[in-house]
């Protein structure tokens, strides 16, 4: 194959019309969240402009913390029930994303706490449960990336992206429950009155990450189908080596 | 006011966002020159 | 399977006593964990609002459980060491013992270890760090279901990181952010137990106990399909 011909084999190498679509959606989304986010909409009468971090922070802890890992749960679940390869893929890609919305539900966390609690870091219940679940979905991807036998792996991450996404709760809870006893109701961020565009900038969060989120899906999903039909074909390549070696083998026996 | 978390905050996540879309669409370049196009129909396309 | 978790716990336990590796090594790391603690935590360091006691006293019951749970990371690599020398774990498979049998089992061997180590920690804190006792009762049954939590989540999580190079390095990462909340929980029945009042603890008692049994029967389900293909 010439250069010119490996060029348009593979470039777009996961697109589709579905990606294509998702993606202008992302980025007029993410354009749209920066004009209200940042200039449209006004600044907080309690906190100023630091509650323009919210439209950040409140949807990539919704998307990454429970679609994405919800995502990764549910295939899990159907990974160990009937084996299919989609659903591990799929299961593995969400909890990929989900990482990196969960990291910048942290970053976007403790800015918002330096000005208004006066610490980044605040023993908030949703902070300190994010940032576990965070740790606990590292060590699931690492679990992927380990060298073992694809069907083991796969299994042994379903297990993991299960208990993981129930720990999240249960991480949850107790938290919310231990800081309570301890210091009354958290502080409550968003307060009841609340201006009509900045609800309209936080609802444009949500949908644009949301969009950013499928959009990535489907690509990081497609580059592991690849990999595994890497993985396969390396398989099978070596198995037809073996077996040629043993022909030759026999040949040789045969002869003597 | 409190515009200095507000930027940072909004460049490191865009920022990041922007790195790991390049570098995951890099991967799709790199492992579709060794994945025949007939083996590349992802189940619902 | 209460059968095979017995065959299996007694065979771990045969090992351990044999091999010391629990007493030798894991129980002194144990001890010096605690009086590296010390020296984190000046001993004479007390803070205006309640003089009374020594930081180093007041924060007793979580040094304590840190150091449980850093010495139980090692005996759960060790329980899983021991089987996967000469593919042991397959071995084991092959004696067709039920996989809810084998959970148990390491599991009970685990939890046994791990008392005896709370006993000796616990004794350790209770001279380095001199807090008082104040409900028996309470202490006791958190006891029993922390170590029921960290023994049940430890093993199924030691299991998945079972036969890996990295085991050593994943089960870490794998166990402590799941056995934060058991931390957290264990940590303030305990402060309720030696300080009072016993009321503050009971509730956490309770969400020890859930915890514990939810990570039983998450291990006995999922222990076949674990040990189906490894």
């Amino acid at each position: 194959m010439t250069q010119v011909e490996t060029a348009n084999a593979t470039r777009g190498a996961t697109s589709s019309k579905a990606t294509r679509m998702l993606g202008v959606l992302s980025a007029v989304g993410v354009a749209a969240l920066l004009l209200f986010g940042l200039i449209l909409s006004p600044p907080d009468v309690a906190q100023a402009d630091s509650v323009r971090l919210f439209y950040i922070h409140v949807p990539s802890a919704i998307v990454g913390l429970y679609l994405a890992f919800g995502v990764t749960c549910l295939g899990s679940i159907i990974h160990l029930r009937n084996g299919s390869v989609f659903w591990d893929l799929l299961a593995g890609a969400a909890a990929e994303i989900g990482v990196v919305f969960a990291g910048f539900t942290l970053v976007t966390g403790m800015l918002w706490g330096r000005p208004t609690w006066g610490v980044y870091w605040q023993w908030d219940p949703r902070l300190t449960s994010t940032s576990l679940s965070f740790l606990l979905f590292l060590g699931y991807l690492a679990v992927r990336r380990l060298d073992l036998d694809p069907a083991v792996r796969s299994k042994r991450a379903a297990i993991l992206g299960i208990i993981g996404f129930l720990n999240l709760i249960i991480v949850r809870q107790s938290v919310q429950w231990w800081r309570s006893l301890h210091q009354g109701s958290t502080l409550n961020p968003v307060d009841a009155q609340i201006d009509g565009l900045m609800l309209f900038s936080f609802f444009l969060g949500l949908i644009a990450l949301t969009s950013v989120f499928f959009w990535l899906l489907l690509h990081r999903f497609r580059v592991a189908w690849m990999e595994h039909q890497i993985e396969a074909a390396s398989v099978t390549t070596a198995l037809a080596a073996r077996r040629s070696e043993a022909a030759d083998y026999d040949g040789l026996a045969g002869n003597t | 006011m409190h515009w200095e978390y507000v930027i940072p905050g909004y460049l490191a996540v865009f920022g990041s966002l922007a790195i790991y879309t390049v570098l995951l669409l890099r991967k799709a370049r790199r492992l579709a020159a060794q994945v025949p196009p007939e083996k590349r129909r992802f189940l619902h396309d | 399977m209460l059968r095979d978790a017995w065959l299996i716990a007694s065979k771990d336990l045969r090992v351990e006593w044999s091999s010391k590796v629990l007493t030798g090594q894991v129980l002194p790391f144990g001890v010096l964990v605690l009086i590296l603690f010390g020296f984190g935590i000046s001993p004479d360091r007390r803070v205006v609002e309640a003089p009374e006691r020594a930081v180093l006293e007041q924060v007793a019951p979580g040094l304590f459980w840190m150091a449980v749970l850093l010495s139980a990371l090692l005996a759960l690599g060790r329980s899983f060491a021991i089987e996967s020398v000469d593919g042991n774990l397959d071995a084991l498979k092959l004696t067709g013992l039920d996989p809810a049998g084998i959970f148990l089992g390491k599991g009970l061997a685990v939890w046994l270890e791990l008392v005896a180590l709370e006993v000796v920690l616990g004794a350790g804190a209770f001279l380095l760090y001199g807090a008082p006792l104040g409900h028996p009762g309470l202490l006791a049954v958190t006891v029993a279901a922390t170590t029921t939590s960290v023994a049940a989540a430890g093993t199924l999580y030691a299991a998945l990181a079972s036969g890996l190079r990295v085991r050593d390095t994943l089960v870490p990462l794998l166990v402590l952010p799941v056995l934060a909340p058991v931390l957290l929980g264990a940590t303030l029945a305990t402060e309720a137990a030696l300080f009072g009042p016993a009321g503050d603890g009971w509730p956490w008692a309770g969400f020890l106990g859930a915890f514990a049994l939810l990570y039983l029967g998450a291990g006995i389900l999922s222990f076949g399909p674990l040990l189906e293909e490894t």
